[in-house]
């Protein structure tokens, strides 16, 4: 929400010029990028320094329109009706935010359609009500084409509605930096822990779907912080949440004690 | 008349000690005098006199029963080194041993042992152990010798020659107790078949180098690759491909890796077995072996050799080598443990320049004085290029200024011994390192031997088809397996006419109307309501309204009136493997059609249905003539349409042969396996029991195929027998246990077939 403190973000380029641009022009914005790379962060940011409130969707393959849009719930005096998070900021002008939206089934995200063209509309069809966008109000959708799978991707009509920012995980100097900024970590530290990031990342299409991310980079550094040996710290962080493969485990583990000494 | 025998020259030897021993060995076979004399002098030196005598005895009783010269030399020139090596070497057994090959049909093998004799005691270390050896060929001989109607032994032992032939290049490879376990499984395995016996025990066939690879202590590089080229993949960026160097690539120690820098195909060649060395395990051995190369891809670049010779080629091998490491232990300093664990502890002076060529080894003490930061070192000339040495490196100097050290360092630190022929090696060579040929660039053409690896010659070539796949088998008598044992072919069946299939599956429209209806019903829906649930995705109205009703007129109204909509779709792949044995050519009992044709309309049926429905149908024959050909027909691709083109192959369908189960469910689930669908069904076709040509143990192929069933059973897959002939039912419940269908009326076959499918799926 844009009265709390402000999210700590680097930027990577012009990105933040940018979104302030499409903001204006209130056009849909699409953040593309691998798990953990900035992509929530930076719109949090954003909302921020843009003054607006954020409202997230986590989405997950159980989401349906109704989780969206709203639905009746029963009470007392018989169904009352209760809006869903777009709807509520579609009404209030709020930035809202579908976070991993390919998770969501495809019918689901349907529902965004009108919403994302000159209508600014979302009709609801069970109040049989119409409701125009707020001004303010701006979608934002992101989007990890990591999972090119034909079951998990976007229909190219939803794609179409939006501008695109690509993300990818930041280089070697400004992921030290982030990693210094969120945990005040020293710097021979940072420089050995994003070494090994992109160590991991090297095996990326070699068994391990994605690579290390900048988040858990900050979770290692956390751990190192709590006291826990930097070998310990980056298999618990690093090594065991991305792969059940013993061979990149024991690869990865390796590379840790070659880095670590 | 008979001519007198020339009279016996004796040798005039000068020693008088030299004149009694060759009169107590009182052998004149020809060339034996040249043996002795050539063992005398170290012999005198190393034995004992008790040790003496007894060599010139038993040599004696050696050359009197009529075997030839071959045993006396053989015992003279290798008896010597076993008594050096063991003192209480057992000189009983091995003559006991001698006795018994003498008195059966394989004298042939007594010069064989004996010369093994001196590698086993030298490998195994104690009289025990060799005591145990020689049990070992004793056994195999009386295992392999021949013998007609059981009584007396008349054919020699086929293998037992080539066995101890190989037995000093074994024992280098496997201990005892793996050379026991890899005799005991070829005596075995080619107990009937003096051919393969031989070229098992001669190492000449593909499964007596899998089974001999198997008893290799160590880790072996086909087991670490994965991870070792994920490493590389990880730290370097790099998909250099690994390739195995066996052992006596580069004699008796182990090969030294190489790395082939060619840019369109480069290689690195690591040894086929490690062990632990210095508490370093076998793995980090062969990733130090592995980023050592990587670094010189990343950091070297050729020189040109042919102005250079070849002690400052050396010196700069050595310098570039010693940056590389430096530049590794910069990178990831976790590297100094194991490398510091290899690194040799040679200390200056030790070698004595007067005997031998000391090159190798200053260049090696230099190694150690920029590896090891806790080694000292004394001679100012080598204190001068170590601080050089760690100038250029902060200087980032490349592969030249270090080429050009090395030259300087050559210069200054030359010596006349240098060129001795004796080379003090001592200490020299550092494991991790490679042999360095990609570091030179030759302008004119050498005469460098070729010894980059190349890939076996000895399977035997195969044209118009894929190269064999290679399966183990399940050898249930010991509950092994025996490696690469089977040959599998694969190809495309050839097509036949399907429009003779069109002709028998008129026949069944009736059938076909039928199932036509049941499929319209199972046909997935796509969605599928979920009602009366308490937390649904939306609200249900009809029971909304039900709710509403109830808590006006005071009952209890029920919580569940959401429902939720789900996506209900097959997901199910089938492989369909046919046996197309011999016997599918027989009459089917009660029907004018064959067995062949009617599993032709029944597969043609499925075949359809599953088109239908749409669920992924593979379907494959095989058959069998002996373990080396087992021919795998596909006859419909998963990602085939169901057409003409599946038909025709079905329709082609010639039996012939036998049928190793185990290996075609082997290789018929590969492509199943690799399937996304959660499901996964494998029905087997069949209608008789395993058997092939080479098996006389009725059981040894029905528990293979068990083997097989069961390990795709752990991998999720549903395994289904049809079976086709009653008779065959114990068999096939000792393969599949309750998964199978017997078929009682062949006619009905297109029916039980699809009933049975619906039923697996539904």
């Amino acid at each position: 929400m844009s009265n709390t403190a402000e999210p700590h973000y680097l930027p990577q380029g012009d990105e933040v010029a940018l979104y302030e641009a499409a903001y204006a022009a209130r056009l849909p914005v699409m953040v593309k990028g691998p798990t953990g790379c900035g992509k929530s962060r930076f719109v949090e940011y954003m909302a921020w320094r843009l003054g607006k409130p954020l409202i997230t969707v986590a989405c997950n393959e159980d989401m349906t329109a109704s989780d969206l849009v709203g639905r009746y719930l029963l009470d007392a005096q018989g169904s009352r009706w209760i809006d869903g998070p777009l709807t509520q900021a579609a009404r209030t002008g709020a930035i809202c935010y579908l976070d991993e939206v390919v998770e969501a089934r495809a019918d689901t995200t349907v529902v965004i359609h009108s919403l994302t063209d000159h209508r600014r509309a979302l009709p609801i069809d069970k109040k049989a009500e119409t409701v125009q966008a707020h001004p303010d109000f701006q979608l934002v959708i992101s989007y990890n084409p990591g999972y090119q799978s034909l079951m998990k991707d976007l229909k190219p009509s939803t794609k179409q509605r939006f501008v695109a920012f690509e993300f990818d995980y930041p280089d070697a100097l400004q992921e030290v930096a982030i990693l210094q900024g969120e945990t005040g970590l020293d710097a021979e530290r940072a420089r050995t822990l994003v070494s090994l990031a992109h160590t991991a990342r090297n095996l990326k299409g070699h068994g391990l779907a994605e690579g290390v991310s900048t988040r858990l980079l900050v979770y290692a550094a956390q751990l190192m912080g709590q006291g826990v040996a930097p070998a310990a710290a980056c298999r618990m962080a690093l090594v065991r949440p991305i792969t059940d493969d013993a061979d990149i485990r024991q690869s990865l583990d390796h590379a840790i004690d070659a880095l670590w000494g | 008349m008979y001519g007198k025998a020339p009279p016996v020259v004796e040798p005039q030897f000068e020693h008088p000690q030299w004149l009694a021993a060759w009169r107590e060995l009182d052998c004149r076979l020809p060339g034996v005098q040249a043996v002795f004399e050539a063992c005398m002098a170290s012999t005198l030196a190393r034995l004992s006199e008790d040790q003496q005598h007894g060599l010139w005895g038993i040599g004696r009783q050696l050359g009197k029963p009529g075997r030839g010269p071959e045993p006396v030399k053989a015992w003279l020139t290798h008896w010597p080194e076993v008594v050096t090596q063991l003192d209480d070497a057992p000189l009983d057994d091995v003559m006991a041993l001698v006795l018994a090959l003498h008195r059966s049909p394989n004298s042939a093998a007594i010069t064989p042992l004996l010369g093994s004799l001196a590698t086993a005691a030298k490998r195994l270390g104690s009289a025990e152990h060799l005591r145990h050896y020689l049990q070992l060929v004793q056994q195999f001989m009386q295992q392999t010798t021949g013998s007609i109607h059981g009584r007396q032994q008349t054919q020699p032992s086929p293998g037992l020659v080539p066995l101890l032939e190989q037995v000093p290049r074994l024992l280098q490879l496997v201990s005892l107790s793996g050379l026991r376990r890899w005799v005991e499984h070829g005596a075995r395995v080619h107990h009937h078949h003096p051919q393969h016996q031989a070229d098992y025990f001669a190492l000449q066939s593909d499964d007596s180098l899998a089974m001999l690879q198997r008893q290799r202590h160590g880790t072996l590089l086909v087991d670490a690759q994965r991870t070792l080229s994920l490493s590389l993949q990880a730290l370097c960026k790099q998909d250099t491909p690994l390739v195995p160097l066996s052992g006596d690539d580069a004699g008796p120690g182990r090969p030294t890796p190489i790395y082939q820098a060619d840019p369109q195909h480069p290689s690195l060649g690591l040894p086929d077995v490690l062990e632990p060395l210095n508490g370093v395990d076998a793995l980090t051995r062969y990733r130090l072996m592995l980023l050592h190369a990587a670094g010189h891809r990343l950091w070297s670049t050729p020189c040109v050799a042919d102005n250079w010779s070849p002690m400052q080629r050396l010196a700069v091998e050595g310098f570039e080598d010693a940056r590389i490491d430096r530049l590794l232990l910069q990178r990831w300093p976790g590297l100094r443990t194991p490398l510091l664990a290899l690194l040799p502890p040679v200390v200056e002076g030790a070698c004595n320049e007067a005997e031998y060529a000391c090159l190798r080894h200053r260049l090696a003490v230099f190694n150690r004085a920029v590896l090891d930061p806790r080694f000292d070192v004394h001679d100012p000339h080598l204190q001068d290029f170590v601080r050089a040495f760690e100038a250029a490196l902060q200087a980032n100097a490349n592969t030249s200024a270090m080429a050009e050290l090395a030259l300087r360092w050559v210069a200054r630190t030359r010596r006349p011994s240098d060129q001795q022929p004796s080379v003090f090696f001592e200490g020299t060579q550092l494991d991790w390192r490679d042999d360095n040929r990609h570091l030179w660039r030759f302008i004119e053409d050498g005469d460098e031997e070729d010894t980059q690896p190349s890939a076996r010659h000895d399977t035997a070539p195969e044209l118009h088809s894929l190269p064999p796949r290679l399966y183990p088998e399940w050898d249930h008598v010991n509950q092994t397996e025996r490696p690469d044992w089977v040959k599998v072919y694969e190809g495309l069946h050839p097509s036949g006419n399907p429009r003779e299939l069109d002709r028998l599956l008129t026949q069944h429209q009736a059938l076909m109307r039928r199932l036509q209806r049941v499929l319209d019903r199972m046909k997935p829906q796509g969605r599928e309501r979920l009602r009366r649930l308490e937390l649904g995705s939306e609200l249900d109205l009809d029971l909304a309204q039900q709710a509403w009703m109830d808590w006006r007129l005071g009952h209890n109204p029920s919580e569940r009136v959401q429902q939720h909509w789900r996506t209900n779709e097959r997901h199910i792949s089938v492989q369909l493997v046919m046996d197309l044995s011999a016997s599918l050519a027989e009459p089917a009992p009660g029907s004018e059609l064959t067995v062949l044709q009617l599993s032709q309309a029944a597969v043609a049926i499925l075949g359809w249905t599953l088109a239908q429905l749409g669920d992924d149908l593979a379907i494959g024959g095989f058959h069998s003539n002996s373990r080396q050909e087992v021919r795998y027909w596909h006859i419909k691709g998963f990602s085939e349409a169901w057409g003409d083109a599946p038909l025709a192959r079905l329709a082609g369908i010639t039996p012939a042969w036998s049928t190793r189960l185990g290996a075609a469910l082997r290789h018929g689930s590969r492509t199943l396996l690799q399937r996304a669908s959660p499901r996964k069904l494998l029905l087997v076709l069949t209608d008789g029991e395993p058997a092939d040509v080479d098996v006389s143990d009725p059981d040894y192929l029905a528990q293979d195929a068990r083997q097989a069933v069961l390990h795709l059973q752990d991998q999720g897959v549903l395994v289904w027998c049809i079976q086709l002939h009653p008779a065959h039912e114990a068999s096939v419940q000792t393969v599949f246990g309750r998964h199978y269908t017997l078929v009682s009326h062949l006619g009905q076959l297109p029916q039980t077939l699809t009933q049975l499918f619906l039923r697996l799926t539904h």
